[in-house]
Protein backbone atom coordinates (compact mmCIF):
# COMPACT_ATOMS: atom_id res chain seq x y z
CA UNK A 1 0.00 0.00 0.00
CA UNK A 2 1.25 3.43 -1.08
CA UNK A 3 2.04 5.37 2.17
CA UNK A 4 2.69 9.28 2.17
CA UNK A 5 2.76 11.69 4.98
CA UNK A 6 0.27 14.43 4.84
CA UNK A 7 2.92 16.98 5.48
CA UNK A 8 4.41 16.47 1.96
CA UNK A 9 1.09 16.25 0.30
CA UNK A 10 0.36 20.07 1.51
CA UNK A 11 3.37 21.76 1.32
CA UNK A 12 3.88 20.35 -2.73
CA UNK A 13 0.21 21.07 -3.57
CA UNK A 14 0.67 24.85 -1.81
CA UNK A 15 3.57 25.63 -3.99
CA UNK A 16 1.62 24.59 -7.00
CA UNK A 17 -0.83 26.97 -6.35
CA UNK A 18 1.55 30.16 -4.87
CA UNK A 19 3.15 29.49 -8.64
CA UNK A 20 0.33 30.46 -10.04
CA UNK A 21 -1.60 32.60 -7.45
CA UNK A 22 1.37 35.15 -5.90
CA UNK A 23 -1.59 36.36 -3.43
CA UNK A 24 -0.41 33.17 -1.09
CA UNK A 25 2.01 33.23 0.82
CA UNK A 26 3.87 30.70 3.47
CA UNK A 27 5.37 31.19 6.71
CA UNK A 28 7.68 29.32 9.24
CA UNK A 29 8.56 29.79 12.46
CA UNK A 30 12.27 27.84 12.07
CA UNK A 31 10.02 25.28 11.09
CA UNK A 32 10.88 25.11 7.43
CA UNK A 33 12.47 22.09 7.66
CA UNK A 34 10.13 19.74 9.77
CA UNK A 35 6.86 21.30 7.40
CA UNK A 36 8.67 20.73 4.37
CA UNK A 37 8.33 24.26 2.67
CA UNK A 38 12.37 24.36 2.15
CA UNK A 39 11.58 24.11 -1.58
CA UNK A 40 8.87 26.63 -1.26
CA UNK A 41 11.21 29.14 0.36
CA UNK A 42 14.17 28.33 -2.11
CA UNK A 43 11.61 28.84 -5.15
CA UNK A 44 9.08 31.85 -4.14
CA UNK A 45 11.26 33.18 -1.58
CA UNK A 46 9.13 36.63 -1.86
CA UNK A 47 6.18 34.52 -0.44
CA UNK A 48 7.57 33.30 2.01
CA UNK A 49 8.17 34.88 5.47
CA UNK A 50 10.70 33.30 8.05
CA UNK A 51 8.85 34.59 11.57
CA UNK A 52 11.60 32.99 13.57
CA UNK A 53 10.83 30.87 17.06
CA UNK A 54 7.93 33.31 17.71
CA UNK A 55 4.83 31.83 16.95
CA UNK A 56 2.11 34.62 18.64
CA UNK A 57 4.37 36.79 16.29
CA UNK A 58 3.81 34.71 13.09
CA UNK A 59 0.04 34.14 13.54
CA UNK A 60 0.16 38.31 14.20
CA UNK A 61 2.28 39.20 11.27
CA UNK A 62 -0.47 36.18 9.08
CA UNK A 63 -3.30 38.53 10.12
CA UNK A 64 -1.40 41.68 8.69
CA UNK A 65 -0.65 40.23 5.56
CA UNK A 66 -4.45 39.08 5.06
CA UNK A 67 -5.32 43.22 6.21
CA UNK A 68 -3.05 43.71 3.24
CA UNK A 69 -4.89 41.49 0.41
CA UNK A 70 -2.43 38.22 0.66
CA UNK A 71 -3.75 34.14 2.13
CA UNK A 72 -0.96 33.45 3.98
CA UNK A 73 -0.53 29.95 5.24
CA UNK A 74 0.86 29.52 9.24
CA UNK A 75 2.74 26.28 8.99
CA UNK A 76 4.30 24.90 12.05
CA UNK A 77 4.06 22.17 14.84
CA UNK A 78 0.54 21.93 16.02
CA UNK A 79 1.40 21.72 19.85
CA UNK A 80 2.65 25.66 19.72
CA UNK A 81 0.12 26.63 17.04
CA UNK A 82 -2.55 25.34 18.87
CA UNK A 83 -1.85 26.54 22.67
CA UNK A 84 1.00 29.62 22.49
CA UNK A 85 -0.88 31.32 20.12
CA UNK A 86 -3.82 30.38 21.13
CA UNK A 87 -5.28 34.28 21.33
CA UNK A 88 -3.31 35.18 18.03
CA UNK A 89 -5.89 32.27 16.74
CA UNK A 90 -8.80 33.95 18.37
CA UNK A 91 -8.81 37.61 18.12
CA UNK A 92 -6.27 38.49 15.48
CA UNK A 93 -7.84 36.01 13.15
CA UNK A 94 -11.06 34.47 13.93
CA UNK A 95 -12.67 37.40 15.52
CA UNK A 96 -11.05 39.80 12.80
CA UNK A 97 -12.20 37.83 10.39
CA UNK A 98 -8.69 37.66 8.44
CA UNK A 99 -8.24 34.90 6.22
CA UNK A 100 -5.27 32.79 7.15
CA UNK A 101 -4.22 29.20 7.46
CA UNK A 102 -2.79 27.46 10.30
CA UNK A 103 -1.20 24.27 9.17
CA UNK A 104 -0.13 22.54 12.65
CA UNK A 105 1.85 19.45 11.54
CA UNK A 106 3.39 16.70 13.48
CA UNK A 107 0.41 16.66 15.34
CA UNK A 108 -1.53 14.72 17.94
CA UNK A 109 1.59 12.53 19.67
CA UNK A 110 3.58 12.57 16.27
CA UNK A 111 6.60 13.69 18.13
CA UNK A 112 6.47 10.31 20.08
CA UNK A 113 9.30 10.43 22.70
CA UNK A 114 9.68 14.28 22.72
CA UNK A 115 6.67 13.81 24.98
CA UNK A 116 3.86 15.87 26.10
CA UNK A 117 5.47 19.41 25.09
CA UNK A 118 5.21 18.06 21.86
CA UNK A 119 2.00 16.55 21.90
CA UNK A 120 -1.05 18.57 20.45
CA UNK A 121 -4.16 16.87 22.14
CA UNK A 122 -6.15 19.51 23.30
CA UNK A 123 -6.28 21.55 19.38
CA UNK A 124 -9.58 20.08 18.26
CA UNK A 125 -11.57 20.50 21.79
CA UNK A 126 -9.62 24.83 22.09
CA UNK A 127 -10.08 25.25 17.91
CA UNK A 128 -13.36 24.01 17.50
CA UNK A 129 -14.99 26.17 20.19
CA UNK A 130 -13.59 29.46 18.17
CA UNK A 131 -16.64 31.49 16.05
CA UNK A 132 -15.45 32.14 12.82
CA UNK A 133 -12.68 29.02 12.80
CA UNK A 134 -13.18 25.87 10.45
CA UNK A 135 -11.58 23.06 11.89
CA UNK A 136 -9.96 20.02 9.64
CA UNK A 137 -8.62 16.94 10.69
CA UNK A 138 -7.95 15.12 6.99
CA UNK A 139 -6.86 11.32 6.86
CA UNK A 140 -4.81 10.94 4.33
CA UNK A 141 -2.61 12.05 1.76
CA UNK A 142 -4.98 12.86 -1.17
CA UNK A 143 -7.62 14.20 1.39
CA UNK A 144 -4.70 17.00 2.48
CA UNK A 145 -3.97 17.66 -1.63
CA UNK A 146 -8.09 18.07 -1.59
CA UNK A 147 -8.29 20.34 1.47
CA UNK A 148 -5.15 22.54 0.33
CA UNK A 149 -6.98 23.35 -2.90
CA UNK A 150 -10.44 24.52 -0.77
CA UNK A 151 -8.20 26.02 1.31
CA UNK A 152 -6.71 28.18 -1.01
CA UNK A 153 -10.09 29.21 -2.44
CA UNK A 154 -11.43 29.73 0.41
CA UNK A 155 -12.21 33.31 2.12
CA UNK A 156 -12.91 31.33 5.87
CA UNK A 157 -10.20 31.12 8.23
CA UNK A 158 -9.21 27.63 9.56
CA UNK A 159 -7.14 25.63 11.56
CA UNK A 160 -6.23 22.07 9.88
CA UNK A 161 -3.49 19.28 11.73
CA UNK A 162 -1.66 16.71 10.23
CA UNK A 163 0.44 14.19 11.38
CA UNK A 164 4.27 13.58 10.69
CA UNK A 165 5.00 10.48 9.45
CA UNK A 166 3.83 8.63 6.25
CA UNK A 167 0.34 6.72 6.58
CA UNK A 168 -1.31 4.71 4.12
CA UNK A 169 -3.00 6.29 1.25
CA UNK A 170 -6.79 5.02 0.84
CA UNK A 171 -8.57 7.52 -1.04
CA UNK A 172 -8.91 7.82 -4.95
CA UNK A 173 -7.07 10.36 -6.30
CA UNK A 174 -10.04 11.55 -7.99
CA UNK A 175 -12.46 11.16 -5.00
CA UNK A 176 -13.69 14.64 -4.12
CA UNK A 177 -14.14 16.16 -0.57
CA UNK A 178 -17.07 18.93 0.54
CA UNK A 179 -16.05 20.77 3.87
CA UNK A 180 -18.88 20.18 6.07
CA UNK A 181 -19.75 16.74 4.71
CA UNK A 182 -18.45 13.32 6.56
CA UNK A 183 -17.28 10.71 3.92
CA UNK A 184 -18.81 7.39 4.45
CA UNK A 185 -16.62 5.12 3.60
CA UNK A 186 -18.36 1.66 4.54
CA UNK A 187 -22.16 0.87 5.55
CA UNK A 188 -23.11 -1.55 8.65
CA UNK A 189 -25.88 -1.80 10.78
CA UNK A 190 -24.56 -3.03 14.01
CA UNK A 191 -22.53 -0.16 14.67
CA UNK A 192 -21.10 3.38 13.48
CA UNK A 193 -17.45 3.91 13.79
CA UNK A 194 -16.64 7.53 13.58
CA UNK A 195 -12.95 8.80 13.11
CA UNK A 196 -10.73 11.39 12.06
CA UNK A 197 -7.31 11.74 10.88
CA UNK A 198 -5.01 9.65 11.21
CA UNK A 199 -7.60 6.91 13.00
CA UNK A 200 -9.58 6.55 9.71
CA UNK A 201 -7.09 4.16 8.38
CA UNK A 202 -7.29 1.75 11.53
CA UNK A 203 -11.09 2.36 11.79
CA UNK A 204 -11.34 0.96 8.38
CA UNK A 205 -9.44 -2.00 9.57
CA UNK A 206 -11.45 -2.83 12.79
CA UNK A 207 -14.10 -2.99 10.46
CA UNK A 208 -13.27 -5.05 8.26
CA UNK A 209 -12.14 -7.53 11.23
CA UNK A 210 -15.45 -6.75 12.91
CA UNK A 211 -17.15 -8.01 9.55
CA UNK A 212 -15.26 -11.21 9.58
CA UNK A 213 -16.56 -11.67 13.06
CA UNK A 214 -19.91 -11.09 11.43
CA UNK A 215 -20.50 -7.56 12.71
CA UNK A 216 -21.40 -4.95 10.27
CA UNK A 217 -20.36 -1.21 11.21
CA UNK A 218 -20.73 1.72 9.29
CA UNK A 219 -17.40 4.03 9.13
CA UNK A 220 -16.94 7.77 8.71
CA UNK A 221 -14.50 9.93 7.99
CA UNK A 222 -14.81 13.25 9.68
CA UNK A 223 -12.17 14.81 8.39
CA UNK A 224 -14.66 18.34 8.84
CA UNK A 225 -14.59 19.18 12.77
CA UNK A 226 -16.35 22.11 12.03
CA UNK A 227 -18.13 22.15 9.74
CA UNK A 228 -19.49 18.93 11.28
CA UNK A 229 -21.45 16.70 9.51
CA UNK A 230 -24.64 16.26 11.89
CA UNK A 231 -26.67 14.52 9.28
CA UNK A 232 -24.01 12.21 9.07
CA UNK A 233 -24.14 11.65 12.41
CA UNK A 234 -27.24 11.09 13.12
CA UNK A 235 -27.11 8.51 10.20
CA UNK A 236 -24.71 6.75 12.46
CA UNK A 237 -26.59 6.69 15.62
CA UNK A 238 -29.47 4.56 12.83
CA UNK A 239 -27.27 1.77 14.17
CA UNK A 240 -27.88 2.18 17.74
CA UNK A 241 -23.95 2.48 18.70
CA UNK A 242 -21.67 5.10 17.68
CA UNK A 243 -17.90 4.82 18.38
CA UNK A 244 -15.57 7.57 18.29
CA UNK A 245 -11.57 7.55 17.61
CA UNK A 246 -9.09 10.26 17.62
CA UNK A 247 -5.55 11.09 18.29
CA UNK A 248 -6.72 13.73 21.05
CA UNK A 249 -7.77 14.19 24.40
CA UNK A 250 -11.23 12.31 25.42
CA UNK A 251 -12.37 15.59 26.58
CA UNK A 252 -13.91 17.83 24.07
CA UNK A 253 -12.74 16.67 20.60
CA UNK A 254 -14.60 14.50 18.20
CA UNK A 255 -16.09 11.96 20.58
CA UNK A 256 -17.22 15.28 22.65
CA UNK A 257 -18.61 17.24 19.76
CA UNK A 258 -20.50 13.49 17.85
CA UNK A 259 -21.91 13.18 21.77
CA UNK A 260 -23.06 17.01 21.60
CA UNK A 261 -24.85 15.95 18.44
CA UNK A 262 -26.57 12.97 19.59
CA UNK A 263 -27.47 13.44 23.63
CA UNK A 264 -29.61 16.42 22.55
CA UNK A 265 -31.01 15.05 19.35
CA UNK A 266 -30.92 10.79 19.48
CA UNK A 267 -29.46 9.54 22.27
CA UNK A 268 -27.53 6.29 21.47
CA UNK A 269 -25.06 4.58 23.20
CA UNK A 270 -21.36 5.30 22.87
CA UNK A 271 -18.09 5.18 23.50
CA UNK A 272 -15.34 8.04 23.23
CA UNK A 273 -11.28 6.07 21.90
CA UNK A 274 -8.79 8.31 22.89
CA UNK A 275 -5.97 9.66 25.22
CA UNK A 276 -7.23 9.93 28.70
CA UNK A 277 -6.75 12.79 31.05
CA UNK A 278 -3.41 11.91 32.43
CA UNK A 279 0.12 12.52 31.77
CA UNK A 280 0.80 10.88 28.08
CA UNK A 281 2.76 7.84 28.17
CA UNK A 282 6.15 7.60 26.95
CA UNK A 283 7.37 6.06 23.82
CA UNK A 284 7.36 6.78 19.68
CA UNK A 285 3.81 7.50 18.49
CA UNK A 286 2.76 3.66 17.38
CA UNK A 287 4.01 2.53 20.83
CA UNK A 288 2.14 5.82 22.53
CA UNK A 289 -1.02 5.17 20.33
CA UNK A 290 -0.64 1.46 21.05
CA UNK A 291 -0.30 1.67 24.66
CA UNK A 292 -4.05 3.59 24.15
CA UNK A 293 -5.63 0.43 21.92
CA UNK A 294 -5.60 3.56 19.30
CA UNK A 295 -5.18 0.73 16.87
CA UNK A 296 -7.48 -1.37 14.90
CA UNK A 297 -6.95 -3.85 17.44
CA UNK A 298 -8.21 -1.52 20.13
CA UNK A 299 -10.89 -0.15 18.33
CA UNK A 300 -11.96 -3.66 17.18
CA UNK A 301 -12.08 -4.63 20.82
CA UNK A 302 -13.76 -1.94 21.88
CA UNK A 303 -16.24 -2.38 19.23
CA UNK A 304 -17.17 -5.74 20.52
CA UNK A 305 -17.30 -4.46 24.27
CA UNK A 306 -19.58 -1.85 23.22
CA UNK A 307 -21.89 -4.23 21.67
CA UNK A 308 -21.82 -6.39 24.56
CA UNK A 309 -22.93 -4.02 26.80
CA UNK A 310 -25.06 -2.27 24.61
CA UNK A 311 -27.02 -4.26 22.36
CA UNK A 312 -26.23 -7.80 24.17
CA UNK A 313 -24.86 -9.14 21.26
CA UNK B 1 -4.99 71.75 9.85
CA UNK B 2 -3.17 74.57 11.63
CA UNK B 3 -1.88 74.15 14.77
CA UNK B 4 -4.67 75.52 16.52
CA UNK B 5 -7.25 73.77 14.75
CA UNK B 6 -5.69 70.39 15.61
CA UNK B 7 -5.36 71.91 19.57
CA UNK B 8 -8.99 72.26 19.39
CA UNK B 9 -9.80 69.03 17.20
CA UNK B 10 -8.07 67.01 19.93
CA UNK B 11 -9.87 68.87 23.02
CA UNK B 12 -13.09 68.16 20.82
CA UNK B 13 -12.14 64.53 20.42
CA UNK B 14 -11.32 64.07 24.29
CA UNK B 15 -15.16 65.68 25.26
CA UNK B 16 -16.83 63.39 22.84
CA UNK B 17 -14.82 60.15 24.18
CA UNK B 18 -15.42 61.78 27.39
CA UNK B 19 -19.46 61.82 26.97
CA UNK B 20 -19.47 58.78 25.67
CA UNK B 21 -17.95 57.16 28.79
CA UNK B 22 -20.01 59.03 30.78
CA UNK B 23 -23.49 58.06 28.81
CA UNK B 24 -22.21 54.12 29.25
CA UNK B 25 -21.03 54.26 32.65
CA UNK B 26 -18.17 52.58 31.49
CA UNK B 27 -14.78 53.34 30.24
CA UNK B 28 -10.95 54.02 30.40
CA UNK B 29 -10.69 57.61 30.63
CA UNK B 30 -7.36 58.40 31.49
CA UNK B 31 -5.43 56.71 28.16
CA UNK B 32 -8.49 57.89 26.25
CA UNK B 33 -7.34 60.95 27.02
CA UNK B 34 -3.07 60.72 26.62
CA UNK B 35 -3.60 59.44 23.80
CA UNK B 36 -6.30 61.94 21.69
CA UNK B 37 -3.45 64.31 20.80
CA UNK B 38 -1.40 61.37 18.99
CA UNK B 39 -4.66 60.00 17.53
CA UNK B 40 -6.10 63.28 16.11
CA UNK B 41 -2.29 64.13 14.54
CA UNK B 42 -2.62 60.66 12.92
CA UNK B 43 -6.18 61.16 11.43
CA UNK B 44 -6.70 64.88 10.42
CA UNK B 45 -2.91 65.25 9.36
CA UNK B 46 -0.51 62.85 8.84
CA UNK B 47 -2.56 59.46 8.15
CA UNK B 48 -3.16 58.82 3.92
CA UNK B 49 -6.79 56.82 5.58
CA UNK B 50 -10.17 58.85 5.34
CA UNK B 51 -13.87 57.02 4.58
CA UNK B 52 -13.18 58.14 1.17
CA UNK B 53 -10.53 55.43 0.49
CA UNK B 54 -11.43 53.36 4.18
CA UNK B 55 -11.63 49.71 1.32
CA UNK B 56 -8.68 51.09 -1.12
CA UNK B 57 -6.20 48.30 -0.78
CA UNK B 58 -3.45 51.43 -1.30
CA UNK B 59 -4.88 52.80 2.46
CA UNK B 60 -2.53 53.76 5.30
CA UNK B 61 -3.15 50.98 7.60
CA UNK B 62 -3.86 51.71 11.59
CA UNK B 63 -3.98 49.68 14.16
CA UNK B 64 -4.94 50.55 17.91
CA UNK B 65 -2.84 48.09 19.72
CA UNK B 66 -4.17 50.12 23.09
CA UNK B 67 -7.73 48.71 22.21
CA UNK B 68 -9.13 50.29 25.73
CA UNK B 69 -8.26 53.62 24.51
CA UNK B 70 -11.15 52.96 21.75
CA UNK B 71 -13.14 55.65 22.49
CA UNK B 72 -11.14 58.62 21.31
CA UNK B 73 -10.55 56.81 17.98
CA UNK B 74 -14.73 56.15 17.50
CA UNK B 75 -15.49 59.78 18.07
CA UNK B 76 -12.63 60.41 15.70
CA UNK B 77 -13.92 57.86 13.02
CA UNK B 78 -17.32 58.79 13.65
CA UNK B 79 -15.96 62.47 12.95
CA UNK B 80 -14.40 62.01 9.91
CA UNK B 81 -17.44 60.02 8.47
CA UNK B 82 -16.60 56.48 8.55
CA UNK B 83 -19.73 55.66 10.11
CA UNK B 84 -23.20 58.37 11.11
CA UNK B 85 -21.37 60.64 14.16
CA UNK B 86 -24.88 59.78 15.94
CA UNK B 87 -23.94 56.15 16.15
CA UNK B 88 -21.67 57.14 19.13
CA UNK B 89 -24.83 57.34 21.23
CA UNK B 90 -24.52 53.43 21.04
CA UNK B 91 -21.30 53.25 22.72
CA UNK B 92 -21.62 50.25 25.09
CA UNK B 93 -24.81 49.55 24.37
CA UNK B 94 -26.73 46.26 24.18
CA UNK B 95 -26.43 45.25 20.28
CA UNK B 96 -24.04 48.30 19.52
CA UNK B 97 -20.91 47.08 17.08
CA UNK B 98 -19.39 49.95 18.92
CA UNK B 99 -18.07 48.29 22.14
CA UNK B 100 -15.30 48.72 24.89
CA UNK B 101 -12.45 47.66 22.19
CA UNK B 102 -11.78 48.39 18.51
CA UNK B 103 -14.41 46.31 16.58
CA UNK B 104 -13.57 45.42 13.05
CA UNK B 105 -17.55 45.56 12.41
CA UNK B 106 -17.09 49.16 12.62
CA UNK B 107 -16.08 50.72 9.14
CA UNK B 108 -12.58 51.79 9.83
CA UNK B 109 -11.48 49.37 11.98
CA UNK B 110 -8.90 47.20 10.38
CA UNK B 111 -8.90 44.45 13.17
CA UNK B 112 -10.31 43.61 16.41
CA UNK B 113 -7.88 44.37 18.60
CA UNK B 114 -7.62 44.67 22.94
CA UNK B 115 -5.99 41.85 24.07
CA UNK B 116 -2.68 43.52 24.59
CA UNK B 117 0.67 42.64 22.74
CA UNK B 118 -1.23 42.31 19.64
CA UNK B 119 -0.99 45.29 17.43
CA UNK B 120 2.14 45.07 16.70
CA UNK B 121 2.86 41.92 15.08
CA UNK B 122 -0.39 42.32 12.86
CA UNK B 123 1.28 45.93 12.45
CA UNK B 124 4.55 44.17 11.26
CA UNK B 125 2.38 41.87 8.58
CA UNK B 126 0.77 44.79 7.17
CA UNK B 127 3.92 45.93 6.30
CA UNK B 128 5.82 43.52 4.98
CA UNK B 129 2.49 43.06 2.99
CA UNK B 130 3.25 46.31 1.41
CA UNK B 131 6.91 45.57 1.00
CA UNK B 132 6.34 42.15 -0.38
CA UNK B 133 3.40 43.71 -2.75
CA UNK B 134 5.41 47.02 -4.30
CA UNK B 135 2.23 49.77 -2.33
CA UNK B 136 3.37 52.52 -1.03
CA UNK B 137 1.20 52.66 2.03
CA UNK B 138 2.09 53.28 5.49
CA UNK B 139 1.36 50.85 8.30
CA UNK B 140 0.37 53.07 12.00
CA UNK B 141 0.25 51.00 15.13
CA UNK B 142 -0.53 52.47 18.20
CA UNK B 143 0.57 50.78 22.02
CA UNK B 144 0.48 51.31 25.65
CA UNK B 145 3.13 51.54 27.82
CA UNK B 146 2.00 48.90 30.04
CA UNK B 147 1.25 46.61 27.45
CA UNK B 148 5.59 47.04 26.38
CA UNK B 149 5.35 43.87 29.45
CA UNK B 150 4.24 41.79 26.39
CA UNK B 151 6.25 39.43 25.05
CA UNK B 152 4.85 39.16 21.88
CA UNK B 153 5.59 42.80 21.36
CA UNK B 154 9.85 42.17 21.40
CA UNK B 155 8.86 39.41 18.94
CA UNK B 156 7.45 41.76 16.67
CA UNK B 157 10.21 44.43 17.42
CA UNK B 158 12.46 41.94 16.63
CA UNK B 159 10.76 40.96 12.88
CA UNK B 160 10.38 44.50 12.53
CA UNK B 161 14.01 45.10 12.14
CA UNK B 162 14.87 41.59 10.76
CA UNK B 163 12.61 43.24 7.88
CA UNK B 164 13.71 46.65 7.65
CA UNK B 165 10.24 47.80 7.73
CA UNK B 166 10.87 52.02 6.82
CA UNK B 167 7.22 51.84 6.25
CA UNK B 168 6.23 51.33 9.90
CA UNK B 169 5.64 53.94 12.29
CA UNK B 170 4.65 52.76 16.06
CA UNK B 171 3.82 54.77 18.54
CA UNK B 172 3.96 54.01 22.49
CA UNK B 173 1.97 56.51 24.52
CA UNK B 174 4.40 56.65 27.23
CA UNK B 175 1.99 58.15 29.70
CA UNK B 176 3.61 56.06 33.06
CA UNK B 177 0.78 54.32 34.85
CA UNK B 178 -0.92 51.33 34.49
CA UNK B 179 -4.06 50.40 36.15
CA UNK B 180 -2.11 49.30 39.11
CA UNK B 181 0.24 52.09 39.45
CA UNK B 182 3.00 53.39 38.14
CA UNK B 183 4.81 51.55 35.14
CA UNK B 184 8.26 51.66 37.01
CA UNK B 185 6.89 50.12 39.91
CA UNK B 186 4.62 47.64 37.86
CA UNK B 187 7.40 46.36 35.62
CA UNK B 188 9.88 48.48 35.09
CA UNK B 189 10.30 50.02 31.92
CA UNK B 190 13.03 52.36 31.43
CA UNK B 191 15.45 52.90 29.29
CA UNK B 192 12.38 51.72 26.76
CA UNK B 193 13.86 53.71 24.31
CA UNK B 194 17.40 52.32 24.42
CA UNK B 195 15.47 48.93 24.47
CA UNK B 196 14.37 49.78 21.17
CA UNK B 197 17.09 51.11 20.12
CA UNK B 198 19.32 48.07 20.40
CA UNK B 199 16.95 45.87 18.55
CA UNK B 200 17.61 48.31 15.66
CA UNK B 201 14.79 50.86 15.37
CA UNK B 202 14.70 54.65 14.74
CA UNK B 203 13.83 56.02 18.07
CA UNK B 204 12.36 59.28 18.41
CA UNK B 205 11.14 60.63 21.99
CA UNK B 206 9.20 63.54 22.43
CA UNK B 207 6.08 65.14 23.78
CA UNK B 208 2.98 63.58 22.77
CA UNK B 209 0.46 65.65 23.81
CA UNK B 210 2.31 68.62 22.00
CA UNK B 211 0.72 68.80 18.70
CA UNK B 212 2.90 70.50 17.07
CA UNK B 213 5.83 68.22 17.75
CA UNK B 214 3.55 65.14 16.14
CA UNK B 215 3.12 67.07 13.41
CA UNK B 216 6.59 67.91 12.89
CA UNK B 217 7.43 64.08 13.41
CA UNK B 218 5.04 62.63 11.40
CA UNK B 219 6.16 64.85 8.48
CA UNK B 220 9.91 64.43 8.53
CA UNK B 221 12.22 62.26 6.66
CA UNK B 222 13.05 59.00 8.94
CA UNK B 223 16.02 57.27 8.06
CA UNK B 224 15.73 53.93 5.69
CA UNK B 225 16.01 50.18 6.42
CA UNK B 226 14.81 50.67 9.80
CA UNK B 227 11.22 50.73 11.70
CA UNK B 228 10.64 54.11 13.27
CA UNK B 229 9.39 54.37 16.89
CA UNK B 230 7.89 57.52 18.23
CA UNK B 231 8.29 57.10 22.23
CA UNK B 232 5.04 59.59 23.08
CA UNK B 233 5.63 61.40 26.78
CA UNK B 234 1.92 61.93 27.67
CA UNK B 235 0.07 62.84 30.60
CA UNK B 236 -2.59 59.88 31.42
CA UNK B 237 -5.90 62.19 31.83
CA UNK B 238 -4.54 64.93 29.63
CA UNK B 239 -7.16 67.84 30.38
CA UNK B 240 -9.14 66.70 32.70
CA UNK B 241 -8.01 68.51 36.08
CA UNK B 242 -9.38 65.99 37.89
CA UNK B 243 -7.46 62.86 36.35
CA UNK B 244 -4.30 63.97 35.12
CA UNK B 245 -1.61 61.61 36.53
CA UNK B 246 -3.97 59.50 38.84
CA UNK B 247 -4.11 56.23 38.13
CA UNK B 248 -7.57 55.75 39.39
CA UNK B 249 -9.22 57.24 36.37
CA UNK B 250 -7.57 54.62 34.27
CA UNK B 251 -11.66 53.31 33.86
CA UNK B 252 -13.25 55.41 35.82
CA UNK B 253 -15.72 57.43 35.13
CA UNK B 254 -16.89 61.26 35.38
CA UNK B 255 -19.86 62.37 37.20
CA UNK B 256 -22.18 65.01 35.55
CA UNK B 257 -20.31 67.79 37.38
CA UNK B 258 -16.49 66.26 36.41
CA UNK B 259 -18.18 65.80 32.46
CA UNK B 260 -18.75 69.42 32.94
CA UNK B 261 -15.67 70.77 34.56
CA UNK B 262 -14.10 69.01 31.82
CA UNK B 263 -16.09 70.54 29.26
CA UNK B 264 -14.87 73.81 30.83
CA UNK B 265 -11.21 72.63 30.70
CA UNK B 266 -11.17 71.86 26.97
CA UNK B 267 -13.11 74.68 25.72
CA UNK B 268 -16.09 72.93 25.04
CA UNK B 269 -19.72 74.25 25.52
CA UNK B 270 -21.37 70.90 24.34
CA UNK B 271 -21.15 67.41 22.90
CA UNK B 272 -24.10 66.28 20.59
CA UNK B 273 -24.06 62.99 18.76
Amino acid sequence: MEMRHLRGAFTQEIERLATEDKTIFALATDSRGSVTLTDFAKHLPEQFVECGIAEQDAVGIAAGLANSGLRPFVCGPACFYSMRSAEQVKVDVAYSHTNVKIIGVSGGVSYGALGSTHHSTQDIALMRAIPGLEVFIPSDAVQMTALTDYLAKSDIAAYVRVGRGAVPVFYDVNASFTPGKAVKLKTGCDGAIIACGEMVYPALKAADKLNDKGYSFSVYDMFCIKPLDTIAILEAADTGFVLTAEEHSVYGGLGGAVSEVLSQVKPVPMTIMGLPDEKTFSGNSAEVLAHYGLTSEGIYERAVEGLKKWKSI
Amino acid sequence: MTTQQLIDKANEIRACALTMIFNAQTGHTGGAMSVSDILTVLFYDAMNFGPENASSPDRDRFFLSKGHSCEPYYAILGDRGFFPRSQLATFSQAGSPIIGHPNNAVNGVEVCTGALGHGLPVAVGAAIGAKRTGKAYKTFVVMGDGEQAEGSVWEAAMAAANYKLDNLWAVVDRNGLQISGPTEDVMALDKLSEKYSSFGWDVTELDGNDVSALHEYFHSDRPKGKPHMLIARTVKGKGLPFAENRPEWHHKVPTVEQLREAYTALGIKEVRF
